[in-house]
């Protein structure tokens, strides 16, 4: 017990902690200057690989501001800013439209895999019905699927359902869940009580609204984490409109596949005009928001990583 | 419609499992209430139909394919036999794009471990703003992949990119990242390491779950600082280490966005040969060429090549992993 309250002490020193509290955890002086040293090293290190990591970050934005002539002039800081690209990109680009669309697919698949799962996970984790624990062995082994086997096959079949063309394959497949998803969810709803579905079974509750009105409100912060990690999975998809949009007119395509299609257009290498700098406007535009939402959920990004880890 | 197909292959499957139940009479046969079953099943039927289209019945139209000349026009498939399979054998191409995917599988697979090792390591250990450095080094995998094709196609340049320029800055010569046929496969090793933030995190996770008491014991019984990562460390997250090499392999031998964003984007035919992963070949044969067939079979055979591979670190892993309370 002792240990652990000196350990909490070390991992997380309370920012407001005055330094001469350091020296109760600490130990002797010697081992506190060499401690102190060996963080320098560390914080350096990873300074130094923040810095390296973040410098593509940096190099976009610059690379967004520069004009025409200068967008491969391989400087850091702009010789010239043009905050004016940010708008001339809209007249360029059908961006407006690309976003539209990709928010509306990213939306759509987000809040359908959420309640889909949610459903077949709640199935799973609380009904008792025979076949039950072979079929979720079965839902197990299906995640292990390499996508390049299906790929051709549900390309056939979304055109026999005569919807290649549209939005709908990037969306469809989420209205049936996700075998990673409902295994996310099932562990948190086997983490609920049951006394709390019996008691409202008692009191005269469906099926449905055991699901409806415990819990689903009570897994809430499981389903943030599909809702997501889904979403960020549609809104950076690259694959998925290329096969299903590239055929049709270019104001229909996401983002990703809309920058794509800029990068032919613009690169000086394909004899395109160079006007590269709308390829890092719009690469840059693209990326915001999954920082954004990275920025607001990240506590639940890493949760939800690290449970996959748990279960390797 | 495909519902009379979901409706028939639902009751088989199932079906199945009860005759599995009747060939072991001494187990007590479970009573369930038909309500309940019945609302299990409603609960979990939107995956029940997802499974049989998407999986079962793609799975069996994939393997009918890949033994047959798809005509995408009049939609008539002509059965011939092995004739993909012995077309894919000899195509010199799927030669050389396997040599490819599995060069950049062993380039990409352990230095993103190490990587994502180091970092792992560097923010367990340090002991105050971890949770900063956690955040600035995992942003690039929330980066779609096209956008860091993108810049990476500027940092990558040859001629003027920033990343040679650093290189001369060091003295170091600076290679053609993107038009020599040897640095290529480096060059998107190099993407790929920048979003090396997932594996940073799992490892991370597991680092945290090592007991502090097991390290304090074995400090106290003079073990030094090596001996305690490699005994005790190493030992406690091998878990998280075989599942992040196994799902990085499949992930690679799959490698796609990246390569093709770079050099296939638009179908330009001057892309190097040591671009040609085997994912942007069947991408070709399929969505381009439109050899349904033929890229079916090529497909079986990604699929048979990823379980070997995969069945090979399982019994690798069986040997060398260690499961805290034996398994």
């Amino acid at each position: 017990m002792a240990t652990d309250v000196v350990s909490e002490r070390i991992v997380t020193p309370a920012s407001s902690a005055p330094r001469a509290d350091s020296a109760q955890w600490a130990g002797p002086p010697r081992h506190r200057v060499a401690a102190l040293a060996a963080d320098v090293v560390q914080w350096t290190l990873l300074g130094a690989f923040s810095l390296l990591f973040l410098y593509p970050f940096v190099w976009l934005l610059s690379a967004s501001l520069k004009p025409r002539g200068e967008i491969f002039d391989n400087r850091l800081i702009p010789l010239t800013v043009v905050w004016d690209n940010y708008v001339e990109v809209f007249n360029q680009l059908p961006l407006l439209s690309w976003m539209a669309n990709s928010v509306v697919i990213a939306l759509l698949s987000a809040g359908l895999m959420t309640i889909s799962s949610s459903l077949v996970a709640f199935g799973f984790a609380y009904f008792r019905f025979p076949g039950k624990a072979w079929l979720f062995r079965l839902l197990l082994a299906s995640m292990m699927l390499p996508g390049a086997v299906t790929l051709i096959p549900n390309y056939l079949i979304w055109r026999y359902l005569g919807w290649l063309g549209t939005s709908v394959p990037l969306w469809g497949a989420a209205l049936f869940g996700s075998g990673f998803y409902i295994f996310l969810m099932r562990q948190f709803y086997l983490s609920l009580p049951k006394e709390l579905f019996e008691a409202a079974r008692v009191d005269g509750c469906s099926a449905l609204g055991l699901f409806t009105r415990i819990a689903f409100p009570l897994a809430l912060p499981a389903s943030v984490i599909v809702f997501i990690f889904e979403f960020q999975a549609s809104w950076n998809n690259f694959t998925g409109p290329l096969i299903y949009l590239n055929s049709t007119g270019v104001e229909n395509f996401t983002v990703p596949l809309g920058i794509a299609h800029a990068m032919s257009v613009y690169s000086p290498t394909n004899g395109g005009h160079g006007d590269y700098q709308y390829v890092m406007v719009a690469s840059l535009l693209v990326t915001l928001p999954m920082i954004a939402v990275f920025a607001f959920g990240q506590r639940y990004f890493v949760e939800g990583v690290a449970s996959v880890g748990v279960k390797g | 419609m495909s519902a009379a197909h979901t409706v028939r292959a639902a009751a088989e499957l199932t079906d199945s499992p009860q005759p599995a139940r009747r060939r072991r009479p001494r187990k007590v046969r479970e009573k369930y209430s038909w309500r309940e079953s019945l609302a299990g099943y409603l609960f979990i039927s939107p995956w029940l139909i997802g499974f049989l289209t998407f999986t079962v019945i793609s799975m069996t139209w994939s393997l009918v394919l890949s033994f047959t000349d798809y005509n995408l026009a009049t939609g008539r498939q002509t059965p011939v036999g092995f004739e993909n399979y012995a077309l894919v054998v000899e195509d010199p191409k799927v030669v050389t794009s396997l040599l490819n995917t599995f060069v950049f599988v062993v380039l990409s697979v352990p230095l993103e471990l190490v990587l994502a090792m180091v970092l792992a390591l560097l923010l367990n250990n340090v002991r105050r703003g971890s949770g900063l450095f956690r955040t600035l080094l995992y942003l690039p995998k929330m980066t779609p992949a096209v956008a860091t094709a993108a810049v990476f196609l500027l940092l990558l340049n040859g001629n003027d990119g920033a990343i040679n320029a650093v290189l001369e800055f060091f003295g170091l010569p600076g290679p053609q990242w993107l038009s020599d046929p040897d640095w290529v496969k480096p060059s998107i090793v190099v993407m790929g390491l920048w979003g090396v933030g997932g594996s940073m995190v799992l490892l991370l996770a597991a680092l945290r779950n090592v007991p502090r008491e097991l390290q304090e014991a074995a400090a106290v019984d003079g073990a030094g600082s090596a001996a305690r990562f490699f005994r005790i460390t190493v030992p406690m997250i091998s878990p998280t280490v075989f599942f992040v090499v196994v799902v990085n392999t499949i992930a690679a031998l799959q490698v796609f966005d990246q390569a093709y964003l770079l050099f296939y984007r638009d179908g330009n035919s001057n892309a190097p040969d040591a671009a040609l992963f085997y994912g942007v070949y069947l991408f070709q044969q399929a969505f381009q060429q439109f050899n349904f067939g033929l890229a079916a079979a090529m497909a079986w055979l990604l699929f048979v090549i990823i379980l070997g591979i995969t069945a090979v670190q399982m019994l690798v892993g069986n040997r060398t992993v260690h499961y805290e309370g034996g398994r």
